[in-house]
């Protein structure tokens, strides 16, 4: 598909200059952008400006620029990673943007991810909960041969469809209640759905989620908002998963 | 003067591993507990490096630049990991994966390394389905399995398209595990600016806080390097933005040899370059290749009609599309070794018969699998690579070829290391990409994360007990320790000679000025004349970047700007010892093409009588030339012939 030029577009942008500093949003013109540039290149080309014009660049996270890597982190146009399904910010392309619009963007809001420069944000809760149980405990070595573990196609499959989670945290961002449960579920329900997970899977679910409470993340709606803006299709069917998992190791209490 | 010692250890070659494992010496558990160890880089590598020695006893500390140990960049590998389990009854085995990875290095890599690498992929696997990755399956529960390019049998594990990212999760789970018991002690968003060398050994790192900019001093017993490959030297690379030689280059800096640098990887299949604006290239995985097929037009009045648009690959006939790679290797066909595919997908695009506007695409089309296998068999394989290029090219590859062409990948080169793993620097050590030893001047697909796990999971946590046993008389390294000081005011004063250029030009800029030497000289083509201009041209860009960098912001704060000029600046250094050591090298290998040596039909010509070693470069100091130091390979094992994969 040929590429076509938007002429003119105007970036409103938060600008926040460290964790405690207030913030605003500011306003750029950006101008001759090929549709066939990504979102993040078209920030960089707006940086180059900037900084060519005397202004400090607006720091964002960014790092693989192929969708896996989960660094990038915004919130454009009210949406997390932008206006379009199933993508991370930096598989955004500004075809999806038309001649002379406005694109607002802003870092994750949650109050478990704090502000740490414009649009950087901290996401080191989610790392916390998973060093609570977001593993199997095994050492290396030791182990039996891969074949001596049968897993069923199927099993396997579902365990791939939430272990895709890239950890980006768009869920939270998007969740009107700040919920971490989409992230918290995936990860639960990807090991409980091998038998190797299964030892310590009672285990897993009441640390993760009392973690997960306690680094200050809000409860579960079920509005699904979190799903519709995962890059990676992670279902709700995994928060099921992980109330059952966490029911279950209650009543074994 | 270096002399450097591989350690090789005596014997056959089947048996050098365990014989060594067996004479090296072993840490006990209290003593363990009494070492810190420093690990910088949180990939496959580092990852399971850090895991393991955790796991084991030891004080670990983990560095990465990223907010997270798992966005390492092995995350984005996608196609799979190799290892000789022989599953498939294909006649796989050590020996033959052993060979198949000699063969498809051309020859530069150390046998003994290689064969102790394929030794242990078998446990890499058991390993990983021990943590929970779910690689694929066969419908009995068995484990599933498929090929890669420079290989006759199926020995590739994946987890669709996310292998890497799957893997990477394992051994960072392993990591969480450990930072939740106090064993491992977590910094991210933090950089390594400078090596500390106490009498001799690494004792220490110096890095800087990447968010509140204060300059660190850490200490430990040993120092590993995990800090992955320079394909950003390139600036358009399939390497993550942050990608960096910084810790590889103060390791030369500090005395360390660095091996190889001009062996470069070219991967044939990457999404062309759509326009000037371009940040980096995104690669489409290698395991595309089992079900697609290469091909360009044969006519030319074709090609030009694509690359002016005036048709599509459908308009083409089937007697007028040239299957090249099928033409020209017909035993290895379009799975070819990645050096191989990309110097012919080149030379088509060369003679003009690329495929899209800018004449530097060809196709690698699955008409042909989808009608044999049926869209949903393809979809299952490739869907996640396929909706990913879709979003990016917004063209639908089940209905047209995907457009594909090389672009830099991996680098082969790095710092050099003993068979322990160790550098010429007692106490400092190296493993994954960031060292040299495994690949020689290519590597087949999937064995980047082979490498990485095996040296970080099976070798390294073995080899450093050599060393840290008799290190348990040290007590822990004091941080005020006069060389400690002095490195941290060597960072501050370079950080703040950048900060304080104040000039008109942006970090950006220099990396591409400099990508585009590089490219045009050092890339997939090389000639004495190109190598000497690409010398000078670096020399005259580090010498504006000196003189004419500007970076805003505050000096001691979160300062993207003053990060990306540390790097570029070790790029600027970095890539005209490439050019120095690609000068040296007048052999084709790999990825290296010297154009001065060829073969009648076009491939490339290696010169096993006066090439047959390491190059190992040793720093000299600021603005001298470097020193070349050489490893003799010996090969005891495989016969060099010339690579043949016809």
């Amino acid at each position: 598909m040929a590429d076509k030029i938007l002429k003119e577009l105007t970036i409103k942008v938060w600008r926040q200059k460290n964790a405690k500093a207030q913030g605003k949003f500011e306003t750029y013109k950006i101008n001759n952008i090929s549709t066939g540039t990504s979102f993040l290149e078209m920030l960089d080309i707006l940086n180059e400006e900037l900084i060519n014009g005397g202004t400090e660049p607006i720091a964002f996270d960014h790092d693989c620029r192929e969708g896996i890597c989960g660094m990038c982190s915004l919130f454009i146009n009210g949406r997390a990673h932008g206006p379009d399904d199933d993508i991370t910010t930096c598989q955004l392309h500004m075809r999806m943007f038309s001649e002379g619009e406005t694109i607002t963007i802003e870092p994750w809001r949650a109050g478990a991810f704090p502000v740490i420069k414009d649009l950087i944000v901290d996401r080191t809760a989610f790392e916390k909960i998973l060093q609570a149980g977001g593993y199997i405990s095994v050492n290396t070595g030791g182990v039996p041969d891969g074949n001596a573990i049968l897993i069923s196609q199927d099993d396997a499959e579902e365990a791939m469809d939430a272990a895709a989670c890239i950890g980006c945290g768009a869920c939270v961002a998007t969740c009107k209640n700040s919920s971490a449960m989409l992230f918290v579920s995936a990860k639960v329900s990807h090991l409980a759905k091998l038998p190797q997970g299964k030892v310590e899977a009672a285990r897993r679910a009441k640390s993760m989620v009392a973690k997960m409470d306690e680094m200050g993340f809000g409860n579960c709606t079920n509005t699904g908002a979190c799903e519709v803006e995962c890059p990676k299709g992670i279902s709700i069917g995994n928060i099921a998963r992980l109330n059952r998992e966490f029911l279950v190791a209650k009543i074994k209490d | 003067m270096t002399v450097l010692n591989s350690k090789i250890p005596a014997g056959p070659i089947a048996e050098k591993w365990s014989s060594h494992k067996a004479a090296i010496k072993v840490v006990s558990p209290a003593n363990k507990r009494k070492l810190d160890i420093i690990v910088v880089g949180t990939g496959l590598a580092g990852g399971s490096a850090a895991a393991s020695m955790a796991e084991m006893g030891y004080n670990v500390k983990a560095f990465c630049y990223q907010d997270s140990g798992r966005r390492a960049h092995s995350i984005a590998a996608q196609g799979g990991i190799n290892a000789a389990k022989n599953y498939q009854n294909d006649n796989d085995s050590v020996h033959r994966l052993f060979y198949d990875t000699v063969k498809g290095g051309d020859y530069r890599a150390r046998e003994a390394n290689v064969h102790r690498l394929s030794e242990v992929s078998g446990e890499i696997i058991d390993q990983c389905v021990a943590q929970g990755v779910p690689f694929a399956r066969e419908y009995g529960g068995t484990l599933s399995n498929r090929s890669f390019g420079g290989v006759l049998v199926s020995r590739t594990f994946y987890a669709r398209g996310q292998t890497g990212q799957q893997l990477l999760l394992g051994c960072y789970a392993s990591m969480n595990r450990m930072i939740g018991q106090g064993k491992i002690e977590m910094h991210e968003r933090s950089e390594l600016l400078d090596i500390v060398i106490i009498e001799g050994k690494a004792r220490g790192i110096i890095t800087r806080n990447l968010v509140t900019g204060e300059i660190e001093r850490h200490s430990a017993h040993a120092v590993v390097l995990a800090t992955g490959g320079y394909s950003n030297v390139f600036f358009l690379s399939t390497n993550a933005m942050g990608c960096n030689a910084g810790a590889a280059w103060q390791a030369y800096k500090n005395g360390a040899c660095f091996a190889n640098p001009c062996y470069v990887q070219i991967h044939p299949t990457c999404i062309p370059i759509h326009g000037e604006q371009q940040s980096k290239l995104t690669l489409m995985s290698e395991s595309l290749r089992n079900d697609g097929r290469v091909w360009t037009p044969k006519k030319k009045e074709d090609a030009v009609k694509l690359q002016k648009g005036q048709i599509t690959a459908n308009d083409i006939a089937e007697e007028d599309r040239d299957f090249y790679l099928e033409r020209r290797y017909p035993s290895y066909g379009n799975l070819v070794p990645r050096d191989v595919a990309s110097r012919a997908a080149k030379e088509r695009c060369d003679e003009g018969f690329g495929v899209n506007e800018t004449g530097k695409a060809v196709y690698l089309d699955f008409k042909y699998s989808i009608e044999r296998l049926g869209k949903d068999v393809i979809e299952a394989r490739y869907g996640n690579l396929f909706q990913m290029y879709e979003k990016i090219t917004a063209a639908n590859p089940y209905e047209l070829p995907m457009q594909i062409y090389p672009a830099i990948h991996y680098t082969m080169g790095g710092i050099w290391v003993d068979y322990n793993l160790m550098t010429n620097v007692p106490g400092l050590y190296a493993i994954g990409e960031a060292n040299f030893s495994d690949h020689g001047a290519n590597r087949l697909g999937a064995s980047a994360l082979m490498q990485g796990l095996a040296d970080g999971y099976f070798v390294l946590p073995y080899t450093i007990g050599d060393y840290l046993a008799d290190e348990i008389q040290v007590p822990r390294i004091d941080v005020n320790h006069q060389e400690f000081v002095k490195k941290e005011k060597a960072v501050t004063d370079r950080m703040t000679r950048l900060y304080n250029i104040k000039g008109t030009k942006t970090v950006d800029s220099f990396h591409k000025r400099l990508g585009n030497v590089m490219w045009e000289n050092i890339g997939m083509a090389r000639n004495e004349e190109g190598l000497k201009l690409a010398i000078k041209e670096i020399q005259a860009i580090r010498k504006d970047f000196y003189k004419d960098l500007r970076i805003p912001g505050d000096y001691d704060a979160m300062n993207i700007e003053l990060e990306k000029a540390g790097r570029v600046e070790d790029f600027l250094d970095l890539g005209e010892l490439m050019a120095y050591d690609a000068l040296d090298r007048k052999e084709s290998c790999g990825g290296h093409y010297r154009e001065e040596s060829t073969t009648e039909d076009g491939e490339a010509k290696r010169d096993d009588e006066n090439f047959a070693y390491v190059s190992a470069w040793e720093y000299q100091g600021e603005g001298k030339a470097p020193k070349l130091n050489k490893e003799e390979l010996v090969f005891e094992n495989v016969k060099l012939t010339q690579r043949s994969y016809k």
